[in-house]
């Protein structure tokens, strides 16, 4: 089962689907031809196929939009939150090439704060999947839900057997003394790291949070309760994405605990994704290194300050 | 639905002048744009749109969308005439006790989608007359747009998309009042000749005099609906359209009157008359 042949069996099912698109057809190669007439491509024009997706809702329908990721979310901003956050629609947005997907393209194509903007607008949910599995077993039940949400789409092979999805549950892979929280295709990276760190006697958990908001409030704060260090690792700035997220609700929820962000601090090195994950740092192994360096020192004071 | 005679159009479209007017005070209101479109919302909602009380939740019921959603006082003052809102609720203008405020609200029965930023409900109306071609019913979508608004680009975006998505149920009419903001348009951002642009386009282009009922009927009922092009009418307005003493003012944009000023301008209204308005003009966006 991949995204289409899932989105096409629940267009089948039910004809209050309609896919939208900016001209953005990889994730959907056929439904063009087999469901034509509540397919529609706008051409390269985001912020009308997110009106027209507004005024379909406003009828019944439930709009699929897909648009490259930063076009979708910068370009048509306005449109996502005036049209779509203020009415409250069930509209889903599928932003394509999130993130490190985004490869070679450079920066003018590198979505790092998409889930920024779009948890900034209030009746806004966002899914960021680990990888095909995931993004199946999530869009399942987002698309069907009765409010808007963003899909940071990604469709990379499955690195894990995950469990059922569940909206506004975190997916806890591995306990551990120090928790790493990711999203997205960072996870693969997340679980090479706890290897690497284990073999050095680190005990290291990882947590899929792949329903970003809703939060998993309940489960989060549980970790950084008793968790010697969380490190939120995100291919997306470390200004309003899953750092700050985190930072937020420990202030709200009056928790004190120590968080390591490892994310973006600014646009990063445009090459194909291994080797963008290797500059920038953001291999399993340079992972673990960081975090290892970092839990080390961290005794270390403990010790001095002692 | 029972058409209204000339002199009813005439005589409503005085109240709806009178309600609008009433709203430019404490706090004031977009008067002069919405003076502009008074006479083409009376027309549209009473003989040509299938638009009733009974009909606002029905989903073949014609759909009426005001992109320039700063002239909602016009809108509100039909809805008052039509009975959509108790006329008293009016008073309420600004108030925090209800959702009247300068730019359009959905609690207020009859609105089919906020509005305020330009340049949206161009292609939210597109959405849904794509959806009312698909499911083939035969609703009319009606969009009003701004002539300043048309310097936003998610119109030409729209324009491109609708006429090549064959949105032949759709008809936008461009309240054509000549100014922007604080600016006559053309000496800002000329958009003229606009009905080239527009078929230039792939559009059905019209002309139409927006503050003549005759005119208007004319123009309405011989529109190519499902031509396969969407359809445009540039409808020649005046800016404070009733009032003599703002008429096509540049530096009559947003009012708030004192309430003297407001007694002298309903005079003015039925009299013809000028009044000699000395409060402060409002110029900044």
């Amino acid at each position: 089962m991949n995204y289409e042949q899932l989105l096409s069996d629940m267009m089948q099912k039910d004809d209050r689907y309609m896919i939208l698109t900016a001209e953005n057809r990889s994730a959907m190669r056929n439904i063009s031809n087999t469901i034509p007439d509540r397919f529609i491509d706008t051409g390269i024009a985001e912020q009308t196929m997110v009106g027209m997706a507004a005024g379909l809702a406003s009828r019944g329908r439930i709009p699929i939009v897909h648009a490259l990721a930063t076009f979708l979310t910068l370009r048509a901003f306005e449109f996502i939150r005036t049209d779509i956050g203020i009415a409250n629609l069930p509209v889903k947005l599928v932003g394509a090439v999130p993130g490190f997907l985004s490869d070679g393209n450079g920066p003018t194509h590198q979505a790092i704060e998409d889930v920024s903007l779009m948890r900034g607008i209030p009746t806004m949910n966002v899914f960021c999947p680990a990888d095909e599995e995931d993004l199946i077993l999530g869009i399942e039940k987002i698309f069907p839900y009765n409010s808007p949400f963003y899909i940071r789409y990604n469709n990379l092979k499955p690195v894990v057997k995950h469990s059922p999805f569940e909206i506004g549950k975190a997916e806890v892979l591995f306990e551990g003394d120090i928790m790493i929280l990711t999203y997205g295709l960072l996870l693969k990276e997340a679980l090479l790291a706890r290897e690497i760190l284990l073999s050095e006697n680190i005990s290291a958990g990882v947590i899929n949070m792949r329903s970003l908001k809703p939060l998993d409030r309940e489960t989060v704060s549980d970790y950084c309760r008793r968790s010697d260090l969380i490190v939120t690792l995100e291919d997306h700035f470390i200004t309003g994405g899953l750092f700050s997220i985190l930072s937020e609700m420990m202030v709200f929820e009056n928790i004190s605990c120590e968080i390591f962000p490892i994310g973006l601090k600014s646009w990063f090195k445009p090459a194909l994704l291994n080797d963008v994950l290797e500059y920038e740092g953001f291999t399993g192994k340079a992972i673990a290194h960081k975090i290892s360096k970092k839990f080390k020192s961290d005794n270390n004071l403990f010790k001095l300050s002692w | 639905m029972q058409q209204k005679s000339l002199l009813e159009l005439e005589q409503i479209s005085f109240r709806v002048r009178e309600h609008i007017i009433r709203m430019a005070t404490n706090g004031g209101c977009f008067l002069g744009a919405s003076l502009s479109c008074t006479d083409i919302i009376v027309y549209l909602y009473y003989n040509y749109l299938n638009i009733t009380k009974q009909n606002l939740k029905d989903p073949s019921r014609d759909y009426f969308f005001l992109s320039k959603g700063h002239d909602v006082p016009a809108l509100y003052g039909t809805f008052a005439e039509l009975g959509f809102i108790d006329k008293e609720r009016l008073k309420n203008h600004l108030k925090t006790n209800d959702f009247i405020y300068w730019h359009p609200n959905v609690n207020i029965p009859g609105v089919e989608f906020h509005s305020g930023s330009l340049g949206h409900l161009l292609s939210v109306s597109m959405g849904v007359a794509f959806d009312c071609k698909l499911r083939d019913t035969k609703n009319k979508i009606v969009v009003i747009l701004g002539d300043g608004e048309l310097n936003e680009g998610s119109i030409w975006e729209g324009a491109l998309v609708a006429a090549a998505k064959h949105l032949d149920n759709l008809i936008a009419v461009v309240d054509r009042n000549k100014f922007q903001a604080n600016l006559a348009t053309e000496d800002l951002i000329p958009i003229e000749p606009l009905d080239q642009k527009f078929k230039a386009f792939g559009w059905n282009v019209f002309f139409c005099n927006g503050h003549d009922f005759n005119n208007l009927n004319e123009v309405f009922n011989k529109l190519p609906l499902g031509n396969g092009r969407p359809n445009i009418i540039i409808a020649d307005t005046v800016r404070g359209k009733g009032l003599p003493s703002i008429e096509a003012r540049a530096d009559r944009w947003f009012c708030n009157f004192t309430q003297d000023e407001i007694n002298l301008l309903l005079k003015e209204l039925y009299s013809k008359g000028k009044t000699n308005l000395t409060s402060e003009t409002l110029v900044v966006r």
